[in-house]
């Protein structure tokens, strides 16, 4: 099967020794898995493009889902965030005291964590916990035929699952990175504040003094990409997943690992563009 | 005597449902339905019986076109499903009821919301009171009203069969796909179902076509019996004509 996919492949590896021929083979349509899955992926994504602006609008579904990203996820990324911050702090504390730059702590933390560490610890707690609650969730919906059920009714399946997560994820992740930002910077003003020497005005004071707004806007619009991309992932790998039950797992399972990978990727980028404009 | 003559062919046109024509549907290499022809006559009760794996569920799947033939000629209420566009294949699908395997309950909502569900999304602006006097009706008419407030997981079997028919009588078909609607239920309950089927086909006047391995159920429920083995007919007949075939495979399900 995997053959006649792949007869560039198969003519090359002919001459090579079997044991490197596989090698190649299975490597080239790895690779060739990759490119398929990006342009369904991408499909998909135009889908939802073309039909999040068409009324009507499931709003209810939406306000449902955006409680149950935004609103239940804050335990978990509040105590994270908090965790971050003060050992961020604590563990940078020894080092700058050795300069006697202590007074420079709440500068630093506060940017690392504002710039990269908030969003992108966030993102990630959130491709792990709500990426793989969404493969999940539709992927059993499709395996008991639930999707088919609505499409045949006359309801329109991908406006009712798809569109109102992936707005949701959207619109929550951000939120949830603002929250998480400020309980560590929290966190980190506990860390400094150990033996009680600093104000908490005095900390954020020094805080916000070393913060730019080009440090909070590139970190507040790459976290809508994460949310975008959290929930997109979530949302393909379920509407998509294979029949039977272990199609389920295996939904759940690879929206997480591509959702995460897919942060980094969008971070990267993120940093790139950021630089061009400094 | 000329116009009465053409009277008499629209009716009887007007009388097929579904018309399927050498049909075939592959999935890669594994060729499911080969050469499959029959027709749905209006308020009867088709029985389609075969065992498992031999394309029952993809045969009634192609007629809402949740998958797609390969090729031949599908009528649907005389519409040439191919040439629908998509709001005309909604049409057609909302005057068709499908009962799936597993019952397809919403999980996530209860058994009211999974009732409005298709209702508030076909009918825009419906009113809350009709709203519920429909689901009312409905769910009296399964026996079930004092489940209104459950949820699916804590229905049993036969409950989530009868709140899955619910669901699809309230949209008012005139056709209703049955696939294997008494499959894992006990004797009994079985029973119950196949009589609300038969039930359902006077009050309603609808057309069906059911699915089954059962045999009970198809003596119960079924006007006209075929039997497919390998992505075909094999057999068509009365439940009396066919109780005395003699072919193996039809025979088979008699026992
Ligand atoms: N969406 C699908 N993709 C690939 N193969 C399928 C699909 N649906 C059904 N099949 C295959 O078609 C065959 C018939 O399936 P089905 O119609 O479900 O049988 P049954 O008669 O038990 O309802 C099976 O071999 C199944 O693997
Ligand atoms: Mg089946």
């Amino acid at each position: 099967m995997k053959k006649d996919l792949n007869p560039i492949a198969d003519q090359k590896a002919e001459k090579i020794s079997p044991e490197v021929k596989n090698k190649e083979n299975s490597f080239a349509t790895s690779l060739k898995d990759v490119f398929i899955e990006v342009a369904l992926i991408s499909k998909f994504a135009g889908r939802y493009f073309k039909e999040v602006f068409k009324p009507p609008f499931e709003f209810k579904e939406f306000l449902k889902q955006s409680y149950l990203i935004g609103y239940k996820s804050l335990a978990l990324v509040g105590i994270t965030g908090f965790i971050m911050g003060l050992v961020l702090t604590i563990q940078s504390k020894p080092t700058m005291a050795e300069f006697g730059a202590e007074a420079w702590i709440p500068g630093m933390v506060g940017v690392s964590i504002i710039r990269e560490i908030g969003p992108v610890i966030t993102a990630l707690i959130c491709a792990g916990k709500i990426g793989s609650g969404i493969g999940a969730e539709l992927g059993s919906m499709n395996v008991t035929e639930q999707i088919d059920s609505m499409e045949v009714s006359g309801a329109n399946p991908f406006k009712y699952l798809v569109v109102t997560r992936i707005m949701a994820t959207t619109l929550m992740i951000p939120v949830l990175v603002i929250f998480s930002d400020l309980i560590s910077l929290y966190g980190s003003y506990v860390g400094v504040n150990l033996d009680g020497k600093v104000s908490f005005t005095l900390f954020f004071s020094k805080v916000f003094e070393s913060l730019d707004f080009i440090d909070l806007l590139p970190a507040f619009i790459k976290s809508f990409f994460f949310g975008f991309i959290i929930g997109l992932i979530g949302c393909y790998k379920g509407y998509n997943s294979k029949k039977g039950t272990e199609g389920v797992g295996r939904a759940a399972n690879s929206a997480v690992v591509i959702a995460s990978l897919m942060v980094f990727i969008i971070d990267m980028i993120a940093v790139q563009i950021t630089t061009l404009f400094t | 005597m000329k116009s009465s003559e053409r009277e008499n062919k629209e009716t009887d046109k007007s009388e097929v449902i579904v018309e399927m024509k050498n049909i075939k549907k592959s999935f890669n290499n594994n060729h499911v339905l080969k050469n499959v022809n029959f027709t749905l006559k209006k308020g009867e009760n088709l029985v389609i019986l075969g065992k498992s794996g031999t394309g029952k569920s993809v045969l009634i799947k192609c007629i809402v076109k949740l998958i797609e033939i390969d090729s031949g000629e599908l009528f649907v209420f005389d519409e040439n499903l191919l040439d629908l566009n998509e709001k005309e294949l909604n049409e057609i699908r909302g005057k068709i009821g499908f009962l799936f395997q597993s019952g397809a309950l919403y999980d996530s909502m209860t058994v009211r919301e999974n009732l409005e569900f298709p209702i508030q999304r076909k009918s825009k602006g419906v009113k809350e009171e009709e709203l519920d006097k429909l689901v009312k009706e409905v769910l009296e008419n399964v026996g079930l009203i004092n489940t209104i407030d459950k949820m699916p997981a804590e229905l049993s079997g036969g409950m989530r069969k009868r709140i899955s028919l619910a669901r699809t009588l309230i949209l008012k078909p005139e056709l209703i796909l049955y696939d294997e609607p008494t499959t894992g239920l006990d004797p009994i309950t079985s029973r119950e179902i196949s009589e609300l089927i038969l039930e359902i086909q006077n009050k309603y006047k609808t057309s069906s076509i059911i699915i089954t391995h059962d045999i009970k159920c198809a003596q119960i429920t079924a006007n006209r019996i075929m039997v497919i083995n390998n992505g075909e007919f094999i057999a068509e007949g009365t439940f009396d004509e066919l109780q005395n075939s003699k072919d193996e495979i039809v025979s088979s399900f008699f026992k």
